[in-house]
């Protein structure tokens, strides 16, 4: 229980500082690079090592690069769905989140079978 | 283009759209957690690149800049979409840069653990804005 509360907090603090920090960058498409920042990894794997080990948190880092790819095809399909199809911005990140789970667990069959 | 740091903008973010993303990017980390113990590892480092909190920050920007130009007596609604989609632009170029502290976490973590976290944020910082600076000479 301490462990997920440690994560909540640790989540919580990294991913405001960053979202904030990218808050105030501009022009807006360099803050977007905040968007994609490490947040929930660095909370994640400092937890991780202590928890499981340096070979578990190792493994997650390699699919990491699998979902960060997806990451990039999501917050593309979102900007093609803003500027294209005017959509708004809640309907159009919640549809492209399809985009993110095909790409990530396409990926990561093909690449590592999912194991 | 220059980069600038406009900390006068946090003044327009309300208490609980902080404390909003504060509770998703927390309750996000458990979730990651708790599918990373439940299916293992490789379906765990997914959610460490999940859009947790993209579109609470994308929807505010959008809210933001359209209320700013409704200010200013403009129509803001396409001016704020189009924020957004500059915003989900940079997060594009920034995943290469996520993906960059994902390889270096794999091939470092295990022989050395502080140098691979030290080392894969700078790695994340470099790539991410090498392609955004490539992205503009393109």
């Amino acid at each position: 229980m301490l462990e997920y509360g440690l994560r909540f907090l640790a989540g919580g603090i990294a991913v405001s500082a960053f979202a904030a920090f990218g808050d105030a960058l501009r022009p807006k498409s360099f803050a977007g690079l905040f968007g994609a920042a490490p947040s929930i990894a660095v909370a994640t794997l400092l937890i991780t090592l202590s928890q499981k080990g340096a070979p578990f948190a190792a493994v997650e880092g390699r699919s990491m690069m699998a979902g960060a790819l997806a990451l990039a095809a999501y917050s593309w399909t979102v900007c093609v769905l803003l500027k294209k199809l005017l959509m708004s911005s809640w309907t159009a990140t919640m549809v492209a989140l399809f985009v993110w789970f095909v790409v990530a667990f396409g990926l990561s069959a093909a690449l590592f079978q999912l194991s | 283009m220059i980069v600038k740091f406009k900390p006068s903008v946090l003044r327009q973010t309300r208490w609980y759209e902080y404390l909003f993303r504060f509770v998703l990017g927390g309750a996000m980390t458990v979730i990651a957690g708790l599918i990373a113990a439940r299916f293992g590892p490789v379906i765990g480092g997914l959610f460490l690149a999940f859009p947790a909190i993209f579109p609470a920050s994308a929807t505010l920007i959008e809210k933001h800049v359209r209320e700013r130009k409704e200010k200013a007596g403009l129509p803001g609604a396409r001016r704020g979409k189009e924020a957004a989609a500059l915003d989900a632009a940079g997060a594009a170029l920034g995943s290469f840069g996520l993906a960059a502290f994902g390889l270096v976490i794999w091939l470092m973590i295990v022989p050395s653990p502080a140098w691979a976290l030290v080392l894969a944020a700078v790695a994340w910082l470099a790539v991410a804005i090498l392609a955004w600076q490539v992205r503009r000479w393109l």
